[in-house]
């Protein structure tokens, strides 16, 4: 009975501090990313962003220290995508049915300390959508917008082929204390990471409630010429398409000109 | 060197791609063809998604082409009104092309359609072509000599209305297969990324009995005319032409056409035949395995839009 209590009272607390996270009486969270602002090059072929932050304790905030848990969570420009399944008609493979996920993230990324069934339960997982399989990832059925279960066979394999491209991950080791309010972890971005940009969002939690988040951003930029030809291609079709035909031109005639032989 | 692609969206090594197109352009050298259905499937075989691959190497038949005709129309071996008739027909097919490519990708089908055209015209020009080159070197071997049949020359393809007379290659010829060849052609090369010349050139030799002196170069301007085409068409609707790929392939094409053209002097007709059906008729075998086989994943992603 005491034990429910308390529980009730930390739950209520713990409440309070998420709706005015940063206030005196409760742990407030510090985060930064060490870079703000990425830029893409033409080679770039992958990098590490580190997350550190610590959690801030002050006077008001009860002594005894529980074991704090963290849940970060990555998300990159929404994008609208369709996943499609082949199946074998007429001895060939064929498209054959299809689902649209609609402004899911481009990018996601879920770290944590430790596994997230361990962090907390089934209900606070999908309540705050820790994890992969809690994330709300939208599909269209039929005329409906819903998300649908986790084992769903379109929504696993999709995950499953963003995994493949290290666009989605989930790693519950890769949040590290560093001391026990100091921690850090690594956001990797592939090669054919998606521009536009990324909200973090860090999820403190203790015994299995949520104690405060912490939100911050960054930005992925591409440079360069290659940006430059991607952004025309989009948005003046007409133009790009004229000066690509006026190059092969201009190649072949100079190929013309320098090898001719009669 | 790697080279992040801006459209296919992909990094690639430059060197890759530039001996690529120094490979395809020496075998387009060698066999006075465009190359296209070369080198559509080895970049969809590297990993360019079949769509980029088709809008890019439109353009890269559009260079090649250009500094072929140039050549041809210096030794007065295009007929330019012959030409102005196919092209007739060929605008409206590239045109036609495009509209479906667009409709089938967004259906979801397009890479099944063009793989499955692959097959099926790869493997039945290919297989013909290997044939016919056989069966000429068992001749040669056996001391006949080929009488070309001209007892067939007018066949019900002469009897057409509407016929013109084409002075350069002193022929006098319908127009209406000519526009329905050039239509064929433009809409093959529209879906399929090809110039389509292995075929356009047996056409008009076999059935429209077009004189070799004028075939090629007028096949070239042809071809040359409906890539440009197809390069602007397929940047205005699908966005899908990657200019830093098919400047690479431009570069690796033209000089590779020019080793292949000297390769190509030194080999017999026959022979060469019996090359590029060989060649035409593994790329659709190739094509053929990769539908039959189970993919390694049945399920594929392709991003539709930006979720705003």
């Amino acid at each position: 009975m005491k034990r429910q209590v308390s529980i009730a009272i930390m739950a209520a607390l713990a409440f309070g501090a998420s709706l005015a996270a940063g206030n005196a009486q409760a742990e407030r969270l510090i985060v930064s990313v060490s870079n703000h602002r990425v830029t893409v090059t033409p080679n770039y072929v992958g990098e590490e962003l580190v997350l550190f932050g610590s959690v801030e304790r002050d006077e008001k905030t009860p002594s005894n220290m529980p074991n704090y848990d963290l849940v970060v969570t990555i998300k990159g420009p929404g994008a609208d995508m369709v996943t499609r399944r082949k199946e074998r008609k007429f001895g060939i493979w064929v498209n054959v049915d299809s689902r649209q996920f609609l402004k899911v993230p481009a990018y996601l990324a879920v770290f944590a300390n430790r596994p997230i069934e361990e962090i907390a339960s089934a209900d606070t997982q999908r309540r705050l959508q820790l994890g992969l399989k809690n994330i709300i990832l939208t599909q269209r059925v039929g005329t409906d917008y819903a998300d649908v279960v986790s084992t769903d066979l379109f929504r696993s394999a999709f995950v499953r082929l963003r995994m493949e491209h290290s666009l989605y991950r989930e790693a519950t080791n890769a949040v590290t204390f560093l001391t026990p309010t100091l921690f850090r972890t690594g956001i990797p971005l592939p090669a054919e990471v998606p521009i536009g940009s990324y909200d973090v969002e860090i999820e403190l939690i203790a015994n299995g409630v949520l104690v405060t988040k912490a939100e911050t951003a960054f930005e992925i930029v591409k440079v360069g010429f290659e940006q430059f030809v991607a952004t025309n291609a989009q948005q003046n079709g007409l133009v790009y398409g004229l000066v690509t035909a006026m190059m092969a031109l201009i190649t072949g005639w100079l190929a013309s000109v320098i090898f001719r032989r009669d | 060197m790697q080279l992040f692609l801006p459209i296919a969206d992909i990094p690639v090594n430059m060197f890759l791609i530039l001996a690529m197109g120094m490979a395809v352009g020496f075998v387009s050298g060698m066999f006075g063809i465009g190359g296209g259905f070369l080198l559509t499937p080895l970049l969809i075989f590297v990993g360019v998604s079949p769509a980029v691959a088709v809008a890019s190497v439109s353009s890269h038949i559009a260079a090649s082409s250009f500094s072929g005709a140039l050549a041809y129309w210096r030794r007065r071996a295009i007929d330019p009104a012959l030409a102005l008739v196919l092209l007739s027909g060929g605008v409206l097919g590239t045109a036609f092309g495009v509209w479906l490519f667009t409709l089938l990708r967004s259906l979801g089908q397009l890479d099944l359609i063009i793989a499955l055209s692959y097959v099926v015209l790869l493997s039945t020009v290919g297989g013909l072509m290997f044939w016919e080159g056989l069966n000429a070197i068992r001749r040669a071997r056996r001391g006949e000599t080929i009488t070309m049949r001209r007892t067939g020359a007018h066949g019900w393809i002469h009897g057409l209305p509407l016929k013109m007379r084409f002075k350069r290659s002193k022929i006098y010829l319908s127009v209406i297969p000519l526009v329905a060849t050039g239509l064929m052609i433009g809409f093959i090369g529209a879906v399929m990324g090809i110039g389509g010349a292995f075929l356009l050139i047996p056409i008009l030799i076999y059935v429209m009995r077009v004189p070799t002196s004028t075939v090629i170069g007028t096949a070239m301007a042809l071809t040359l005319v409906t890539m440009v085409l197809a390069t602007i068409l397929h940047a205005v609707t699908n966005h899908l032409v990657d200019a830093v790929l098919a400047l690479i392939l431009m570069v690796g094409g033209v000089i590779g056409a020019q080793f292949g053209a000297r390769a190509g002097q030194r080999i017999r007709g026959e022979h060469l035949r019996l090359l590029l059906g060989l060649l035409i008729l593994s790329v659709g075998i190739r094509f053929a395995v990769e539908l039959i086989i189970k993919p390694d994943d049945v399920y594929t992603i392709r991003q539709i839009g930006d979720g705003v």
